[in-house]
């Protein structure tokens, strides 16, 4: 193990909203998280220690949307501290679950969970950090893959590009060998316009995935639909299915809404 | 007349963003907040109009740590709302689920988050060095834990398996034997965890809680019980608001709840161990006894020799069902939807944590309510806090912003369920 006084980068992990399941995903990597500590210094992680170094950093994971005034001042100070940023999870890169209060007024929800919403302080939306910093690198799923993070962080410490594949969870079931649920059980499966990066989890269990990754970079989303549509998919499920984990990425968003709101 | 305030910005090792802000004026102490600050996410609100057969995934999503948690009290209430039960091997696999879940989220907190305060270091990293090889075993078990989610769920975090009626896929028998190796190591190595964890240096400090947690005839309380107290509360979960409520506090976006007209209570390892130390084996029970627990245990602090125990617990239990179990025909039952309303309440590995769903009989949710652990914790966070600084009142703020940190990590809170969390702000008036 090198020795705390040399020169090591220094990590920072940050949280906004969200559950901690993406920043958990760094504790749960048990057999190299020593391993990680000791070529990289972690200089703030709030869930992990006290030890708290003043920035620069190196590289910043954020975990989590903005849905606060003083959030959205949080992030901006978090990006003059740190040389990278990459997003992780959902939440940061597209809103996460909690953007669902976008499409509705969010005083209607702070009445149904509030006696006093007054004491309350939330924006009207919940929006990834994209939308307010400059992001190096967004790191896609509900929650992330443990490798994939430590690929990411590995990419950034040496200086080269993280090796994360941009093809469709359709093309990892394959990878895998998976049977396809769809044409083989008829089952209605998000995978061919979702994002990998899971490891086709889903289709494994005899489920269809249901896009906890988001959309991949260029989804055929109207063809899904109809697929869906002819696998048994009622106008009101094919919604919600789009409006779950990544509802504010666009195209989920769009293909949501072309099929009715959440109210119908 | 000085007044002293003591602060704390961001607790660390916590599950969330919270801070504490203490009064203090001559020597007695005037306030104790515990501010829960994470921002809010309307789950309740966003989960109206949503089908039910979502919730077990949508609620997962409340928290990181211990989604299987959330995944089993929304199964079992939608099922109890539609008016069905699961039985036979698919209730043992949930069973086995929660043990996995208890394992990693108890050895999280007992190695990563609270030993380095016994020990003496700001977290877990910096232990490496001179307790290598006991942070590798607390690695290796949490690591046990999360297989079993693995196989089991799909991943560690925000299983896939889990639906209504009882999983997408029911495991092969030979699947779960390839755990039985490590399982047997875990077993053996939670031994030495509870002896290792009788060892540590403890406050002295007790403080007479009411417990609550659940109560089953024969088993120890995972999936299902009565809702029970040490001072004779008895009833069914349907009877919960009854019993409970919750209320709004200006200092926390987390709800707090309280029973009517008593106060605080208290959920979680010491109160399920407490109130169902019979239900334990006797291999668990002699461990614990000889790592030096009492049947009862009212000292926070020896929450960590606690969670051993019932880690301890959760591997025997696993390896029990992992030996018994025969793949099941069908890996779900069918659940139908109706117009309902259904309740549950299942063991979190932090406590007691309540669903309740009204349903339509198109499936669509009309309401949910959801009762996190922390969240009923709260006040008895609060109250620990007082009694705390009321006692060393003596000490400078470090030594005593040190004592309030490491009492709220007895409880293990987890802010992102409870919404958010923790500044610790003390305020000090008058001579001391």
């Amino acid at each position: 193990m090198k020795k705390a006084n040399e020169s090591r980068p220094k990590l920072a992990v940050w949280k906004f909203a969200s559950c901690d399941g993406c920043q958990l995903s760094i504790l749960d990597l048990e057999d190299e998280l020593l391993a990680l500590a000791s070529e990289i210094e972690i200089a703030y992680f709030l869930e992990a220690t006290q030890t708290a170094s003043d920035g620069p950093y190196d590289l910043s994971l954020v975990e989590g949307s903005i849905t606060t005034a003083q959030d959205l001042e949080r992030i901006k100070t978090v990006r003059r501290q740190s040389k990278a940023l990459v997003t992780i999870g959902a939440c940061a890169t597209s809103g996460g679950i909690q953007a669902l209060r976008n499409f509705r007024d969010v005083n209607d929800f702070l009445a149904v969970v509030y006696a006093d919403p007054g004491y309350i302080d939330t924006l009207a939306t919940s929006t990834p950090i994209a939308d307010h910093v400059a992001v190096d690198f967004e790191l896609r799923g509900c929650p992330v893959n443990k490798y994939q993070l430590l690929e990411v962080v590995t990419a950034f410490v040496f200086g080269r590009k993280p090796m994360i594949a941009a093809h469709s969870v359709c093309m990892e079931c394959k990878m895998r060998g998976n049977v396809c649920v769809t044409v083989a059980q008829g089952i209605p499966c998000l995978g061919p316009v979702t994002q990998a990066g899971c490891g086709a989890i889903c289709p494994a269990y005899d489920r269809g995935c249901y896009g906890c990754y988001g959309p991949q970079d260029t989804p055929a989303m109207s063809a899904m639909t109809d697929v869906l549509d002819a696998h048994g998919m009622s106008r009101r499920d094919i919604q919600r299915i789009l409006s779950t984990f990544n509802a504010n990425a666009t195209p989920f968003l769009e293909e949501s809404q072309r099929h009715g709101t959440a109210d119908d | 007349m000085a007044r002293r305030t003591i602060k704390v910005e961001q607790i660390a090792r916590v599950e969330g963003e919270g801070a504490l802000h203490v009064d203090v004026n001559d020597g007695r102490v005037e306030r104790v907040e515990l501010n829960i600050f994470e921002p809010p996410r309307f789950f309740e609100a966003f989960l109206r109009g949503r089908d039910f057969s979502e919730a077990p995934d949508i609620t997962a999503r409340i928290c990181g740590i211990c989604p299987v948690a959330y995944q089993m009290s929304a199964v079992h209430a939608m099922e109890a709302a539609c008016g069905i039960s699961v039985g036979g091997a698919l209730r043992e696999l949930r069973r086995l689920l929660y043990c996995g879940e208890w394992i990693e989220s108890h050895a999280l907190h007992v190695y990563l988050l609270h030993a380095p305060d016994f020990l003496g270091y700001p977290g877990a990293v910096e232990m490496a060095q001179e307790h290598g090889s006991l942070l590798q075993q607390g690695l290796r078990l949490k690591k046990a834990g999360n297989a079993i989610i693995s196989i089991l769920g799909g991943r560690e975090v925000h299983p896939i398996n889990v639906r209504l009626g009882g999983f997408y896929r029911a495991p092969r028998r030979s699947e779960l034997m390839a755990l039985r190796d490590e399982l047997s190591w875990g077993r053996d190595a939670a031994f030495d965890a509870v002896r290792w964890a009788g060892e540590l240096v403890f406050p002295e400090f007790e403080r007479d809680y009411e417990f609550v947690a659940l109560r089953h005839p024969t088993e120890y309380p995972m999936n299902e019980g009565r809702i029970v107290s040490s001072r004779g509360v008895d009833i069914d979960y349907y009877e919960f608001s009854r019993v409970f409520e919750e209320f709004q506090v200006a200092h926390s976006t987390a709800l707090h709840s309280r029973m009517r007209g008593q106060g605080a209570y208290l959920v979680g390892p010491l109160a399920r161990y407490s109130l169902n130390f019979d239900r334990l084996p006797g291999s668990v029970q002699s461990a614990a006894l000889t790592a030096g627990l009492d049947q009862e245990c009212r000292n926070p602090f020896k929450s960590i020799i606690v969670r051993a125990v019932e880690i301890l617990f959760a591997f025997e239990e696993a390896l029990r069902i992992i030996d018994c179990y025969e793949q099941p025909e069908e890996s779900a039952v069918p659940v139908t939807p109706r117009a309902s309303v259904g309740e549950w309440a299942t063991e979190a590995p932090r406590g007691l944590l309540y669903h309740r769903y009204e349903t339509s009989s198109n499936g669509s949710i009309l309401e949910a309510k959801i009762i996190p652990p922390t969240s009923q914790n709260q006040p008895s966070i609060e109250d620990d806090l007082r009694t705390v600084v009321e006692g060393n009142i003596a000490l400078e703020d470090d030594e005593l912003r040190s004592r309030c940190e490491r009492s709220i990590r007895n409880y293990d809170p987890c802010i992102s369920c409870a919404t958010h969390f923790l500044k610790l702000n003390i305020n000090r008036r008058g001579g001391v």
